[in-house]
C-alpha cells in the first residue's frame, strides 16, 4: 500500500474525471427519466418538475391513446422467457460440447460468433426477405424469436465458456469413477455445479431479448414488442407517460437481475466460501 | 484363478496422437501389496494409473484385475477406486453426500447410504464434519474425504494419484504413515503414483520405476535402492555415485576398469569383455576419504566442491573427472575427527565389494527437461 500522504499523480485525476463522466452518462439519463416520470398532472416532458404525482403511471393503464401497450409488454415478456429457456438449454450443452475439440469445432464456433458482429438491422432485413421468399408469414414468436436467438445464443455461449473455465473436468471423472452413468453425471454433478453460471447465461438471454430493438424491427409481423411500441410512441405521445414506461421497464429489469443474483448467492452460500476446487500448484 | 486385487498388465501401449505415453509395459502387481509407481513428471506413470482406473483405454494390450480382463470395462465397475490428485470433491455436496455419492448412483436408500458414509467418515476421523461442504475444510481434511469417498465402494484396488503432493511437509509425513496403516488394515492393493523417491521406498512393498513410458525396474524398495538396474535408476533413487569407464582386462574373478583420468577399479562381474564401456555404482555411505589412494585399486581423486553438515552425517562432494559429482556420506564423528576444507584435493576410497555393475543402459538424468 502506498502511504496516503503521497501526492497523487496527474493520471489519477485524469482517470477519476473520466470515471466520473462515465457514471454521469450511465446513471444521469436514467435518473432524469425516473424523476420526470413522477411529473405532476399539468407538467410536461421536460424539467422543471411541477409537482410530484403518479398520475402518468395511472394514465398509462387507463388511457386508450397509448395503443396496445399491455399486449406489447406481454409479448416482450413471453419472448424474453422463451429466449431465456432456449439460450440456457442450448448454451449449456453447446458449452459442454465445445470442451472437446470435435471435428469442425473451430468453424462452427466462428460461424455462430459472426452474428454478434453483423448489424442487427441488416439481419432483421434479411429475415424479412427470407420469410417472404419462402412464402411464410412473419410472426413475433417465430421470426421474431429467431432473430433474438441469433443474438442471445452466441452471447450466452461466450458466457458459458467463461463459466466452464472454472469447471474442473475431474469432478465428472470422479463421478464416473464412483460408478455414475452419463445421465447421472449430468444430473448429479455437471448441472448442479454449473447452475449458478447457468443462471447468468439465462439472465443474459432474458435481458438481451427483452430490450432488443434492431433485430425486432422487420421480424415481428403485425404485432409489436415493447421496445418497438415505445419507439413508435416517441413520435406520437408527448406526455411524461413515456417516462413512466421507462421507469416500469427498468424496475422490471432490475428485479429480474436482483432475483438472479439472489439465486446465485443462495447457491454459493450453501457451498461455503467458494465453488472453486482447491488449488494445488 | 488369480487372487482378488492382483493387477496384471500385458503388453500395454498407450498413444496420444503421435506420442507413445506408455510403451509395451508388462507388469504384475501382487494382490494386497502397496505398489509405488515412481518417475519424473511426463514418464507415463499417471497415464498408467488412469488406464488401470479405466479413465484411459490402452491403445493395445490387456489389463487384468483379480484375473478378470477389464481392458474394456468402464470405470466404476472394475473394482477400482481412484483418489484424484486435486481430490475432485464435489463442491455442491456436503462431506457426507460426497462420501455417499457412489452409493447414491448405485441406487441405495437414503438411510443405508448415510449409515455407510458415516461409518467410513468415522474411519478417517471426520464424522464431526459430515455436514460441512468441501470449501470449508483444510487440505488435509479434504484429502481424508477423498479417501473415504474412494474406499466406500469397497474396491479391490485403490489408486492414488500423487496423494501427498498438495500437503505441507508435516501433514505429508503423517498421511504417509496413515496410508500405510490403512492399507495393512484393509488388505487391498494400493497403487500410489509419486515422483518423490523417499515416499516410495518408505511406503512400498513394490517400487516400479518408470521413464519415458517404459518400466525401467520393478522390485522391493531395498532391491531398487541397493541394486539399481541402470544409471537412470541409480540417479533417480539417489544415494549412489556413478562411475563410467572401460574394461581393461577381464578374468574369472572379475574385471579391471579404468576411467578417463586413469583411476582404476575392480568389478566382480566375470562376463565383461575387454574394451567394453561400463557403468557402475557405489553407495554414498560406502566410501571414505583418504589423502592418498593407497594400494587399494578402488579410489577416485577429486577436489572438494562442497561440504554440508546434515546432523547425523556430513555430505562431502568431490569434483572428479567423471560427469557426476562423487559424494561421500561420512558419519559426523568420523568426519570431525579429520575435517576437510572446500578446495582440498583428496581421494574417495572404498572396497571393491562396494562396486555395483549397472546392466541397464538408460543414462538419462531423471529430469524431464534434461532429456
Amino acid at each position: 500500500m502506498q502511504p496516503s500522504s503521497r501526492k497523487k499523480p496527474i493520471s489519477f485525476y485524469t482517470l477519476a474525471a473520466f470515471f466520473g463522466l462515465f457514471i454521469l452518462f450511465l446513471y444521469g439519463p436514467m435518473l432524469s427519466i425516473f424523476i420526470l416520470s413522477f411529473q405532476g398532472t399539468h407538467g410536461n416532458m421536460t424539467f422543471p418538475l411541477r409537482a410530484v404525482s403518479t398520475h402518468w403511471f395511472g394514465d398509462l393503464f387507463t388511457s386508450t391513446r397509448y395503443g396496445d401497450l399491455g399486449g406489447a409488454f406481454r409479448r416482450s415478456m413471453a419472448m424474453a422467457l422463451a429466449a431465456l429457456a432456449v439460450t440456457a438449454v442450448v448454451c449449456f450443452f453447446a458449452g459442454l460440447a465445445f470442451r472437446k475439440r470435435f471435428w469442425g469445432a473451430g468453424p462452427i464456433f466462428y460461424l455462430s460468433i459472426v452474428s454478434l458482429v453483423i448489424p442487427g438491422l441488416l439481419l432483421s432485413f434479411g429475415i424479412g426477405q427470407m420469410f417472404q421468399l419462402a412464402g411464410l408469414r412473419l410472426h413475433w414468436m417465430i421470426s421474431g424469436l429467431g432473430a433474438h436467438l441469433s443474438w442471445t445464443l452466441p452471447f450466452g455461449l461466450l458466457i458459458m465458456f467463461a463459466v466452464l473455465n472454472r469447471f474442473d473436468g475431474s469432478w465428472e471423472e470422479a463421478a464416473r469413477d464412483a460408478g455414475a452413468t452419463p445421465s447421472q453425471v449430468l444430473r448429479f454433478v455437471t448441472l448442479p455445479i454449473l447452475f449458478p453460471g447457468l443462471i447468468a447465461v439465462a439472465l443474459f438471454g432474458f435481458t438481451l431479448s427483452y430490450d432488443e430493438f434492431p433485430r425486432s424491427q422487420l421480424t415481428l409481423g403485425t404485432r409489436n414488442t415493447l421496445p418497438l411500441e415505445v419507439a413508435n410512441m416517441t413520435s406520437s405521445v408527448t406526455t411524461p407517460a413515456l417516462y413512466a414506461i421507462g421507469t416500469i421497464t427498468t424496475v422490471i429489469s432490475l428485479a429480474v437481475i436482483a432475483l438472479a443474483f439472489a439465486a446465485i448467492a443462495a447457491v454459493q452460500r450453501r457451498r461455503g466460501k467458494s465453488a472453486r476446487p482447491p488449488s494445488h500448484s | 484363478m488369480s487372487a482378488k486385487g492382483e493387477i496384471r498388465i500385458e503388453k500395454v501401449n498407450k498413444a496420444f496422437d503421435a506420442t507413445l505415453a506408455v510403451k509395451d509395459v508388462d507388469l504384475v502387481i501382487e494382490a494386497g501389496s502397496y505398489c509405488c509407481m515412481l518417475g519424473p513428471s511426463g514418464c507415463g506413470k499417471t497415464t498408467f494409473l488412469r488406464m488401470i482406473a479405466g479413465h484411459e483405454t490402452p491403445t493395445s494390450g490387456r489389463i487384468l484385475i483379480g484375473g478378470a480382463d477389464v481392458t474394456n470395462i468402464p470405470t466404476g465397475s472394475r473394482g477400482t477406486a481412484l483418489m484424484f490428485q486435486n481430490y475432485a470433491l464435489f463442491p455442491h455436496l456436503s462431506v457426507q453426500e460426497n462420501v455417499a455419492f457412489s452409493l447414491k448412483v448405485a441406487g441405495l436408500g437414503t438411510a443405508e447410504r448415510r449409515e455407510r458414509a458415516m461409518a467410513m467418515l468415522q474411519r478417517v476421523q471426520l464424522a464431526h464434519l459430515a455436514d460441512r461442504v468441501p470449501a470449508q475444510l483444510s487440505g488435509g481434511q479434504q484429502q481424508r474425504v477423498a479417501l473415504a469417498r474412494a474406499l466406500v465402494t469397497n474396491p479391490q484396488v485403490l489408486l492414488l494419484d500423487e496423494p501427498l503432493s498438495a500437503l505441507d511437509e508435516f501433514l505429508r509425513l503423517r498421511m504417509r504413515s496413515e496410508l500405510k496403516r490403512l492399507q495393512k488394515d484393509l488388505g487391498i492393493t494400493f497403487v500410489h503414483v509419486t515422483h518423490t523417491q523417499p515416499e516410495a521406498i518408505a511406503l512400498a512393498d513394490q517400487v516400479v520405476i518408470m521413464d519415458q513410458g517404459i518400466v525401467e525396474q520393478s522390485g522391493g524398495p531395498r532391491d531398487v535402492y541397493d541394486n539399481p538396474h541402470s544409471p537412470y535408476v541409480a540417479r533417480f533413487m539417489g544415494g549412489q555415485n556413478l562411475i563410467f569407464g572401460t574394461v581393461e582386462g577381464s578374468s574369472k574373478s572379475g574385471a579391471a576398469v579404468v576411467d578417463g583420468a586413469g583411476n582404476r577399479f575392480t568389478l566382480s562381474s566375470s562376463d565383461l569383455l575387454k574394451g567394453q564401456k561400463v557403468a557402475f555404482a557405489i553407495r554414498r555411505d560406502g566410501a571414505k576419504l583418504a589423502d592418498k589412494p593407497g594400494n587399494a585399486e578402488n579410489a577416485i581423486r577429486g577436489e572438494i566442491s562442497n561440504i554440508e553438515y546434515q546432523g547425523t552425517f556430513v555430505k562431502v562432494a568431490l569434483k572428479t573427472a567423471q560427469k557426476d559429482e562423487f559424494i561421500v556420506y561420512l558419519a559426523d564423528g568420523e568426519y570431525f575427527a579429520r575435517p576437510r576444507a572446500v578446495g582440498d584435493t583428496i581421494c574417495a576410497v572404498w572396497p571393491s565389494t562396494g562396486n555395483h555393475f549397472l546392466a541397464g543402459e538408460n543414462n538419462s538424468s531423471g529430469d524431464p527437461s534434461g532429456h
